[in-house]
């Protein structure tokens, strides 16, 4: 059985890409066969974060017009044997995605009996974002403690129920996580920052996971090295527990505290 | 943080965006699997309105209610206290 998961979030620059590649790579890290694929056609990035940018020879609209197979455009992730990426085309046809090109790759997807295959979706909710979430299971609603961020990911939530084929056969819909970024427990503490229950409770959605603002996760991008892969890193930590939490996993939340600081250091600042 | 902004009270952000989130979310959600055409047919009334009246735009409220079998578009405007204000 594939299962089709969407990371989404309607809001650009809240980490979806980071997460597409961090859950991709845990699952992979658990054993499953995991593809992940680029949907932000012109916008390619997905193979930066995944350290793969150099080895795309062909990418996810080739695999759809026919120019390759879809065996030649899949990288296999130097790190990971049972991960592999699909790289966005850098086109700026925005016509290049149809629902039946996209269906016929995730055909083949899951008659290569892949586990797990990771839709990485563009922001907003234009043709690249609805094609990400339409055949999807699942989806990972990538959310910011921030207003845009959750009001976006709201719009976001009505198209999953609505304009999808889950939602439209009557198959039980898709089923949707929370899953927040960026998240700073110092600020949450001092009723600067939205928490994980404020969000939880305006959306409704139940979490997967909460990764705390981290420097690590900017080191990762800028080393082509999913962040989940730094095992001194907390992000790392809580994309491990969001990943066992996908899998079936009851895990409590962890990282929602500040880390104890001395008496000195809360005296002083820093 | 230093010593003194121990004794700094701040207003709490957090809350004010919750609430402000709670009360967008619950409009744009009551909003949802109406028609499409509800937004265009609440800012073409709005206009016809104001000709007449000079009504706050977040004075006008729409709704859609599905009972079993019909549907009940409502629509209701909260006048100034004066008119042509």
């Amino acid at each position: 059985m594939t299962e089709i998961i969407v990371v989404t979030s309607g809001k650009g620059g809240v980490g979806k890409t980071t997460t597409s590649a961090s859950m991709a790579c845990g699952l992979a890290r658990r054993g499953k066969r995991v593809a992940v694929i680029d949907f932000d056609i012109g916008l390619r990035n997905l193979d930066l974060i995944m350290g793969c940018e150099r080895r795309v020879v062909y990418d996810f609209v080739n695999v759809i017009n026919g120019d390759c197979t879809l065996k030649q455009a899949l990288i296999k992730d130097k790190r990971l044997e049972t991960l592999h990426v699909l790289a966005a085309s850098q086109t700026r046809d925005k016509d290049a995605l149809t629902e039946e090109g996209v269906r016929r790759v995730l055909d083949e997807l899951i008659a290569e009996a892949f586990d797990y295959v990771i839709c990485d979706s563009p922001a907003g909710i234009e043709k690249g974002a609805h094609l990400a979430m339409y055949f999807a299971d699942r989806a990972v609603v990538v959310v910011n403690p921030e207003v845009s961020s959750v009001r976006d990911s709201d719009r976001i939530l009505g198209l999953l129920a609505s304009k999808t084929q889950r939602s439209s056969n009557g198959n039980g819909g898709v089923k949707e996580h929370l899953l927040l970024t960026r998240y700073n427990p110092r600020r949450v503490a001092s009723g600067e920052m939205m928490s994980v229950g404020d969000v939880k409770e305006i959306l409704g959605l139940d979490v997967i996971g909460v990764i705390p603002e981290s420097p690590d996760v900017l080191a990762a991008s800028n080393a082509g090295v999913p962040v989940i892969l730094n095992e001194e890193s907390d992000a790392a930590a809580a994309y491990g527990d969001a990943v066992s939490r996908l899998l079936g996993e009851e895990l409590p939340l962890r990282f929602l505290e500040e880390p104890k600081r001395g008496f000195f250091a809360r005296l002083f600042g820093g | 943080m230093g010593l003194l902004a121990l004794f700094r009270s701040k207003p709490n952000s957090a809350s004010i965006a919750k609430e402000r989130l709670r009360i967008i979310v619950a409009q744009e959600r009551g909003g949802r699997g109406g028609p499409d055409y509800l937004p265009l047919l609440r800012r073409e009334l709005l206009q016809v309105i104001h000709k007449y009246v000079n009504v706050d735009p977040e004075a006008v409220q729409i709704n859609l209610e599905r009972e079993a079998g019909h549907e009940v578009l409502e629509f209701s405007v909260a006048l100034p206290e004066k008119p042509g204000e």
